[in-house]
Order: structure tokens, then sequence, then C-alpha cells
């Protein structure tokens, strides 16, 4: 076939994407360079596997995975955001999954790619992202007593407790 | 032999500059016998054989791996041997952020050592949370240990974990014996929740 | 385990084969603060589970409530070993958000700034992975160099290790002659040590055989788990960021990447060693493209920004624009475009990125970094599986496994 002398181009991408999964993935934008798109979070582990199995497109590293907090988008507040790389290509892409803040699950991708244990342990530890299926889902970095999401927006960054700043000092009196 | 110098405008040797006295203690000096307090000879051997534990965490434990190497040598000042076993060290260097996980574990590691035992809190996070006035730092290592000394600095260079440490054999050699037993002493560990 | 040499317990009893054996926060072994609860059967390790997370300090959310050039000091202490390649990696990630363009000068300075980190970071790495077979001398030895290397950061930006190099568009003053002298002599005197280092450790039969064929894995198994930077390299996969996707005109520079092939700990040493030549080869290279610029281009040290750069302050006194520019810069008012981006440099570890997440307000609406350290060390059950203890101490020293990264 001809696509596979020619590189691999954000167009291509889009192209095959849509042809496989019609109007379920949207949101296409490219700002700086990498093309960005969502989908429903019910498709999350179909889109991932679409993209490392598909000869053409050959996704078969995943950078990053992390998660953002937009409260003020009523059902869509937890978004978890993956990066892929494709080495050979050298192409990178974004994947965003949304979720809501009350019922926040998704499904795991650790089935497909080792590195996002811990990435998604580290979701779950800031934000409370429920990562239904993954092996071992507890807290990573904060104390596992923590009864919080610390980094969603609602929740300040200082501790309220210390007593020795004193907070009209830094203008946050 | 390599001659390392990294000064470009070198300053020539000269070793009747260099040489400085020790100050001895007061006392009674004799022909073959010098009469002092019992607290300042323990106090000086002490205070050059110190064996310190350091606790290192973040940036600053890298700035004590340079000042325990060839360049700013700690081990001039006699502590040579760095144990890393509570049981066996004098003085806990702690080095770096504490975060409120790490507290717990920090506390028992002040609890193993043994009497009489100093503490040096090298750098701003672990004198008083430094740049991070988060969540999750706890906002100096004296809300849970006791303290002697304190290091600013992030991290401080060298000298001043240096100048710290003269700070704390100043503190070990006028030491008097029966503070460890008495009862001010006894107060500042129960403030701690220490027995 | 089966095999005879173990007494088999009766059935139902609450003893383990195994015992469990806590390395802890605190081990001189576990450079930086990360625990391993291993299980082991004698000497070899069964299975570990690790905790990280001892010094967290909630760098994403610390980001969130400050300005981007505010953000540099806290970069600063992901890899604290290399703090410069943080710096850098950043003040880019600013350049590419803000579209800004730098001149050639300064990219090249950063080049020999980056390289010179570069080779701070493996020198720790390769002399620690030395003290912990044994060989505390190496040690010693580069630690001079190092403190050369601190010298020459603390002519150009004053600090030694935390170093908050540079600006958004540039460095905050020209580099003095004092530092070029430096490293000139750097550079001449340096590649002796490091021979004598390789000497010491490259062919001596100790330590090849404390570690090769120990902490190995394969090429794909690297991938999945997310492996970049040397240990990546050390596999067999030549991925390296300065390579794929250049940053601050690396492309103009001509060097090798160096490849392993079983991934072992030996191998990721000699990865290590075979780039700190090839950063010394690049820093040669950049030192002679600086010297190329004369007259009134030697002077130039940082493009034209005005909302992100302060304005000298002989303008801030006598003229009015760099009075409001300086206004606003410190009181924090500049407001940053809307947008998003994902920009990575080659840092110590591997691939260090950078995900800045704008929504037009004068800080970042969300920042997260992707830390090398914190995903490949997920791999260390698999890489020590089988193994004796003692070379389950030298793989988690060969990972070059900094907390700072881990943990952020």
């Amino acid at each position: 076939m001809i696509e596979s002398t020619m590189a691999l181009t954000n167009e291509h991408i889009q192209q095959k994407l849509v042809k496989k999964f019609a109007e379920q993935v949207y949101g296409f934008s490219t700002d700086s360079g990498i093309l960005s798109f969502e989908s429903s979070k019910e498709l999350n582990l179909k889109v991932l596997q679409f993209l490392y199995d598909e000869p053409s497109l050959g996704f078969t590293f995943l950078t990053d995975l992390c998660g953002v907090n937009y409260p003020q988008q009523p059902g869509a507040e937890l978004v978890v955001v993956y990066h892929l790389h494709n080495f050979s290509e050298n192409i990178r892409i974004r994947y965003s999954v949304a979720t809501n803040v009350a019922e926040p699950q998704i499904f795991t991708a650790t089935k497909l790619f080792e590195s996002a244990n811990w990435m998604e342990r580290e979701t779950y530890d800031f934000f409370g992202v429920n990562f239904v299926g993954h092996p071992n889902l507890k807290r990573i970095l904060n104390v596992d007593e923590m009864d919080y999401f610390p980094l969603r927006k609602e929740f300040p960054l200082e501790d309220q407790t210390r007593i020795d700043k004193d907070d009209e000092m830094f203008g946050r009196g | 032999m390599r001659p390392v110098r990294f000064n470009i405008h070198p300053k020539e040797a000269n070793i009747n500059e260099a040489i400085s006295m020790g100050k001895a203690p007061d006392g009674v000096p004799g022909d073959g016998f010098f009469a002092t307090q019992l607290s300042s000879v323990v106090g000086l051997a002490r205070k050059n054989s110190l064996w310190p534990l350091p606790f290192a965490t973040s940036c600053c434990g890298i700035e004590f791996m340079a000042t325990m190497a060839s360049h700013y040598d700690l081990s001039r000042f006699g502590s040579e041997r760095v144990g890393f076993s509570p049981r066996q060290c004098d003085l806990l260097m702690v080095m770096g952020t504490i975060a409120k996980k790490m507290a717990p574990v920090l506390r028992q590691v002040y609890l193993q050592m043994a009497e009489p035992r100093w503490v040096i809190a090298v750098g701003a996070c672990a004198s008083s949370g430094g740049i991070f006035d988060t969540y999750s730092v706890l906002q100096g290592i004296d809300q849970v240990i006791p303290v002697d000394v304190y290091v600013p600095g992030c991290p401080p260079r060298p000298e001043a974990i240096i100048d710290g440490f003269m700070k704390i054999q100043d503190l070990v050699g006028q030491e008097s014996i029966r503070r460890r037993n008495s009862d001010k002493y006894r107060d500042l560990l129960n403030s701690y929740g220490i027995q | 385990m089966e095999d005879q040499n173990h007494i088999a317990l009766p059935k139902g009893s609450i003893e383990k084969a195994t015992t469990t054996l806590n390395i802890g926060p605190t081990h001189p072994a576990t450079h930086g603060v990360f625990q391993n609860i291993m299980e082991v059967d004698g000497e070899r390790v069964v299975s570990t589970e690790q905790t990280v997370g001892y010094i967290h300090r909630a760098f994403e959310k610390l980001a969130e409530r400050r300005p981007l050039y505010q953000i540099t000091p806290i970069t600063d202490r992901l890899n604290y070993c290399s703090s410069p390649i943080n710096n850098m990696g950043w003040h880019i990630t600013c350049e590419r958000f803000l579209k800004i363009e730098l001149p050639k000068r300064v990219d090249y300075l950063r080049v020999i700034i980056m390289e010179l980190a570069r080779i701070s970071d493996h020198l720790i790495c390769n002399s620690i992975v030395g003290v912990d077979t044994g060989a505390y001398t190496g040690f010693l030895y580069v630690m001079q160099y190092r403190e050369l290397i601190y010298e020459i950061y603390e002519e150009v930006c004053g600090s030694r290790l935390t170093t908050n190099i540079g600006r958004i568009g540039g460095f905050e003053r020209n580099f003095t002659n004092t530092a070029f002298t430096k490293l000139e002599k750097f550079l001449n005197e340096y590649p002796k040590v490091l021979r004598e280092f390789e000497n010491l450790f490259t062919r001596n039969r100790i330590f090849m055989e404390r570690t090769q064929g120990s902490g190995g894995i394969s090429a794909e198994r690297a991938m999945n788990y997310g492996f970049t930077g040397p240990n990546l390299r050390a596999t067999g996969v030549d991925y390296d960021v300065r390579v794929q996707q250049p940053y601050s005109s690396y492309q103009d520079f001509d060097f090798k990447v160096p490849v392993g092939t079983t991934g072992d700990n030996y191998d990721r040493f000699l990865v290590r060693n075979a780039e700190m030549w090839e950063s010394l080869s690049i820093i040669r290279q950049a030192f002679e493209k600086v010297q190329s610029f004369k007259g009134a281009d030697a002077e130039v040290f940082h493009a034209y920004v005005p909302e992100y750069y302060l304005p000298k302050k002989e303008d801030v006194y006598t003229k009015m624009e760099a009075l409001i520019w300086h206004f606003k810069i410190i009181m924090g008012e500049i407001e940053l475009p809307k947008g998003q981006i994902y920009s990575a440099v080659e840092g110590g570890n591997g691939e260090l990125g950078f995900y800045l997440i704008s929504d037009g307000g004068r800080t970042p609406f969300r920042l997260h970094f992707r830390r090398p350290c914190f995903i490949y060390y997920q791999a260390f059950e698999e890489l020590i599986k089988g193994g004796m203890l003692s070379d389950a101490v030298v793989t988690m020293s060969s990972l070059n496994l900094i907390a700072g990264e881990l943990d952020a």
C-alpha cells in the first residue's frame, strides 16, 4: 500500500481514527504540532488498542498519563490525558477522556502499557479518578490516611493547620 | 602528582599564616599535668570525634556529599566515620525536605539514638519547610524532634554546613555533664512527647 | 520454594518460607528516600514492593500558584544533580508556548550549560555505582571535577547546585571571561580524569563480575515500562530527545548516541560513560561556535521578550516603557495566552517532559512534569526478581534514582 512508504502525518492519523470510530472521536486540534483529540471514556481502551496495533500508526510508547480538573465543566470535571509516541515515525499524539466527579470510573490501561500502573495511581492520588481493573489502586505519593484529593481545584495548597506562618503577611489572609 | 588548583589567581601557601593554636580549656597547668573540669575534657574529646548520621533526603544531601568529599573535607573536624546506624551515632544531620510521610521515620530514628545526641537541621526545608509551604511538607523538623543548630540556605554552601558543624562542636564542648539528666532537658523532651 | 534444601512447612502454618526485609526509607544504599519491602529467600529476591512519596513536595500544585518565571526554582529541585537541564527544559517549554525565537548564541551557551549538567549527573551516578560495589576512590577523584563544574555555574548564575539558571529568552547576564577561562580549564583537565576513572572500572574484573548479568531487561519490556534515557539506550533502543526532536540548536552539533545490548548494570555504566565523552565533544564544539561570534554578536545573551525578561536597571530608571514592564513583571500581571503544550528535553535520566495547560490567567492552569525516574522505577521488581540481594542494591544505584524526581 502507498501509505506505508510516506511519513506519518497528523492528517493521516486523523483520517484513520475517523474512519474507524466515526463521530465517537472528536475535538481534533493541532496546537504546537501535536494532534490532540478526545473521546468518551468508554472507548479509551479501544482507541488506545487501535493506536497501538494498527500497523501504520504504531503508537507503542506511553509517554505520559495525567489528570486535569476542570471545575467549570459540569459532567466532565476530571479529564485523563494520555500522551503517546511513535518512535520510528517520530510523532506524538495527545488523547483525552473526561469523566464526571461524582462517578469517576475509567478503564485502566495497565494491560496495554506497564508504565500506566504508577501514573494511574498518581492520578488517583491527586484527583480521585478510579481506574477500573487496576491491580493495586492505592495512594502513591501522599500519606495513606489522607482523605481528600489534593490537586482538585477546591482544595488549598497550604496546610491549614500550620501555626508558624502568618497568612496575612503573604497576602492570603 | 597531578596539581589541581581552582583559583585562577592562586596565592602562594605560607605555612606560618596557616597554623593556629587551639584554645585550651581553663585549668591549672603544671609540670606534666593539666587540671581542669571533667566536663571540659569530656567535651573536648567528644567535639573532635563526633560521628554524624547523614539523614540526607534531597538537594542538601548532594551538598553534603560535596562537603564530605576532598575539597571541603568534613573529616578534618573529626567526623571521618559517618554511620548509618542511629545506635552508634552522636549527631543527626537532617538534610533536605522532610515530608509528612517521612516525619514518623525521622522521629523513630531520633528515638533510637543514644544520649548524648545532637541534631542539626541543614537547609531551609529542614529548618522551616523552606520554599515548600504545601500540604505535604512538614514545616520544619522541630515540629517532631528537638533541634540544636539550624543552618539556613537552599542549599547551604559547604562552608555554611561546616560552620553549622563548628557551632555544634561549640555546644558539645561546653555542655555540662549533668545536662542530659536535668529536669530542663526532660521537660524539653516531654514537650515533644518523648519520654 | 519447592527444592530439597527447604524445610517443608506444615499445612496451615503461619510461618513463611521467605523473609521480609525492609530496605527502608533511610538506608545507606538507597540514594534518596524510597522504600523497598522485599521478600527474600536467603539471598535471592522473590518479590519486592516499592513505596515512594517520602519527599512529595507537591510541585504540581505549587506551580498553579506561581507565574512562569517563578516556577524555575521548583524545577531545579526535580533532578537536583543536573538542575540546569531542568531549568532549560522549562524555559524551552515556555518559549515554545509563547512562540519566542532565540538567537543562536543563546542556544549554544545553553548547550554548554546543559552538557556540563549532564556530565555532572552521570559522574554522580557512575561513581555511586562504584561506591556500591565497594570502590570509594573513584567517587572522591571525580567529586573534585564536579566542584569545577559548580564553579562554572557560580560564575554564570551565582549558585552551585539549585541553579535557577537562565531566563525565559536567554540568560540573565553574559558569560564573563572568567567563566570561559574556567570552561577551558575544565576542557583541558577533565579528559585525563575521566580516562583515569574509566581505567579504574571498565576492565576491572571485580566490577565486571558484579555488574554484568544482573538487572537486565529486554528492549520490548523496557519500552512497555516507559524507560527513556540511558537506561533505555542500554537495552538497545537509540531514542534520544536531542536527536528526535532537537531543541536549542542541537541539530547543529555532531555527536553519537551510545547504545548497549543487554540492558544490565554494566551496560548502563558503559552507556553513561560513553555519553560523558560525547558531552565533552559537544561542549568543545559549542565553545568554538560561541567564540566565532565577533563584535556586537558576541554581546547577545537574550532575546527581546519584554513581557518576561526584566529590563536593565539603567533603563528602568530612565525610560517609561522599561519602568512599566518592570512593574508588570514583578507584580505578576502578565497574562498567559490560552492553550496547552507538551515539550520534552533529554534530562540526565531520560525524557523530562512538561505538560502546560493555560486558560489565560497569570499562572498555569495545570502543570504536569513527566518525570523519567518515577516511570522507570516501576520496573525495579522485574529487574531484580530471582537475583541476589546485593545485585538488587547495585541495580538500584545504576538506575540513577533521584528522590526529588521520583516524588515531585
